[in-house]
């Protein structure tokens, strides 16, 4: 029991801690979770949201989703809006994997036409895909050809025909965040990235072929709209960010920003991972654009992938990705800072809203979205454990007093440390080909990590999201075959 | 023991404690703490290239968190698996400077039985002390 008996419960789905329960803290923190979820939470979320809330210039209420768990300076699910003007940023309201995030992609097969080939299909997608620790891509490119792929993202795959116009449209931002600018990164952080465009990694990184089941189907007008009109519909959902250049940038600015916030800003902090500058120093500005880098590279990672998922399903049915449907449903980002607008204290206001493990929910008819999603809102993919399943759901008008911001998967409950002493990869591996998952991994290891026990359950999660207004459940999507780092 | 793995101070990362008497000590326990949740059997990874190593910085503290980082960037640069082979610190006019060898060999994924990937060195419950027992320290990584 880690519940702090400072705790209010606001309504069914919305806990606060006031600004009484820490010493600095400049509004209340606030977390969304049913009941069940908040008295499994642990006690790092309830300290690390409350950190959080005594950053300077923060806005309304320090956030954290139902899927929040314990991460490093803000936690797993956090969200805090700063005024730009007088606010800080902090890496450590990103984190180290800058734009992480989830793809899904249609097809218009169905899951009996894809069975037969579906062992064929995951090992073609594994060796094709590069994973696991310290992979190289198959995109060869020199260090200043990789500077242009973290100013322009999925654009510069566009020219070099990894992309169609089509997919940077469904990408969250059009998949170029502007104003990176490469004289913001490090000489290192490009030596150590340069070579891993087009990699999945490791970790809970994954690639998965899904199935969209009539009776999983939770709003079929929602569902219709997003591409999901066959009974049984296969899709592709995949999860990947920067790789090590998002992690060197944000090493990088850690180390920085802990060497001048107090010597040189005067700001205090509760933990150094919460490490930041004024959004307006110098240094703030410079992390910023070397920030949007990492963003665009990781749109940039997941394009390329989606080039070479399109490539297998299109030698295994000799059929062009069009003909197959493979058409893009959204592209959404986890880790990341931005500019936005929200109401504020009455009026419209430019804010910086960090997202931490977390997801941008905007609802029907907000500026941004492609005219397509402008009556069902923006599709939000959030990804379950690999042996549970995953959801689409749709961003709701009710999401506005958390920046238009919702969960973005399920949210450990058991250290890897623990989750490997109880399960073993192998027999995992078996266990889970017997229930219809047949998954290809690099190491058995990091596949015990992710055991589903290991997981909340996302069920519960998705339904806290829609009871707090702040994401619609769409359709389940449930896992045949999985490729792992 | 060591190092040990912490299964109570993080839960989507890794956390460990490392403790030795001598600094060198301690820097090879964190090195191999690292690089061992990346690669399960480090008896494997044969001694084939060499990286120096110099590295300046005003704590010790400081000085192993570059130090792990460096490991983590070979890795992902290079796809090395490095640990360290010679390590000698000295005090500079404002810190401490490390300087070394690094020895390791290319990921061979026949041979390594590989893990999970450490993306950084994190400052969550960061800490190198030194006490009567000797060093001690506390670190987390993102993986």
């Amino acid at each position: 029991m880690s519940v702090p008996a400072a705790l209010k419960r606001i309504s069914d789905t919305i806990w606060e801690l006031p600004v009484s329960y820490k010493e600095g803290m400049l509004v209340p923190a606030r977390i969304f979770a049913t009941d069940k979820l908040i008295q499994e939470m642990d006690a790092g979320v309830f300290e690390q949201v409350s950190n959080v809330a005594t950053l300077p210039g923060i806005q309304r209420y320090a956030y954290c989703m139902p899927d929040g768990h314990w991460g490093y300076g803000f936690p797993i699910g956090g969200v805090a809006a700063m005024d730009p003007g007088t606010g800080v940023i902090s890496p450590g309201g990103i984190g180290f994997d800058i734009n992480c995030g989830m793809r899904l992609v249609l097809t218009n097969l169905t899951a009996d036409q894809v069975l037969p080939k579906l062992h064929q299909i995951v090992d073609r997608l594994f060796a094709r895909i590069p994973t696991g620790v310290g992979c190289h891509g198959f995109v060869k490119l020199r260090q200043d050809d990789f500077r242009s792929v973290v100013q322009q993202g999925s654009r510069w795959c566009l020219k070099q025909g990894f992309a169609t116009e089509d997919d940077l449209l469904m990408t969250e931002e059009g998949g170029c965040f502007p104003g990176a600018d490469a004289s913001s990164i490090s000489e290192k952080a490009v030596e150590r990235g340069y070579n891993q465009l087009g990699t999945l990694g490791s970790g809970n990184h994954y690639c998965e072929i899904q199935v969209a089941k009539p009776e999983n189907i939770w709003d079929a007008e929602k569902a219709r709209a997003f591409g999901l009109t066959v009974p049984n519909q296969v899709v592709i959902m995949f999860h990947c960010g920067s790789r090590g250049f998002g992690h060197q940038v944000a090493t990088d600015y850690l180390k920085l920003f802990l060497s001048v916030m107090v010597r040189k800003y005067g700001i205090k902090i509760v933990d150094r991972e919460l490490a930041c500058a004024p959004f307006h120093s110098p240094e703030g500005q410079a992390y910023f654009s070397a920030m949007k880098c990492a963003v665009n590279m990781a749109f940039a990672n997941r394009q390329v992938i989606l080039h070479r998922i399109r490539e297998v399903f299109s030698d295994m049915f000799h059929a062009s990705p069009d003909e197959l449907g493979m058409r893009m449903v959204y592209d959404v980002a986890h880790n990341t800072a931005k500019l936005e607008r929200h109401q504020a204290n009455g009026s419209q206001k430019e804010l910086l809203i960090h997202r931490k493990g977390s997801t941008r929910a905007f609802g029907p008819g907000a500026p941004g979205l492609p005219a397509c999603y402008d009556k069902t809102g923006q599709p939000v993919i959030i990804g379950g454990s690999m042996e549970t399943g995953s959801y689409l759901l749709a961003g709701m008008s009710s999401g506005a007093d958390a920046f238009f911001t919702t969960a973005h998967g399920s949210g450990r409950t058991m250290s890897r440390h623990e989750a490997k002493k109880i399960f073993r990869g192998d027999k995992l591996q078996r266990d889970m080909e017997a229930r219809g998952i047949y998954v290809r991994t690099d190491s058995f290891g990091g596949l015990a990590e992710e055991a589903g026990d290991a997981y909340k359950n996302i069920d519960e999660v998705v339904e806290a999201t829609e009871l707090a207004g702040l994401s619609k459940r769409v359709a389940r999507l449930v896992p045949i075959g999985n490729i792992k780092g | 023991m060591p190092f040990e793995y912490r299964g109570d101070i993080a839960h989507a990362d890794i956390a460990f404690n490392a403790w030795a008497e001598t600094l060198e000590e301690l820097f090879n326990e964190a090195a191999r703490a690292t690089m061992q949740v990346m690669v399960e059997n480090l008896a494997a990874v044969r001694p084939t290239q060499t990286v120096e190593l110099q590295l300046d910085q005003e704590s010790e503290e400081m000085l192993l968190f570059d130090f792990l980082n460096e490991l983590i960037f070979y890795k992902d640069a290079k796809r090395l698996i490095l640990l360290p082979a010679q390590l000698s610190f000295s005090k500079t006019g404002t810190g401490y400077a490390l300087k070394g060898t690094l020895q390791g060999e290319e990921i061979d994924v026949t041979r390594h039985m590989m893990n999970t990937d450490v993306k950084a060195v994190t400052m969550l419950r960061y800490s190198l002390s030194h006490g009567p027992e000797g060093w001690r320290a506390t670190v987390v990584l993102d993986v």
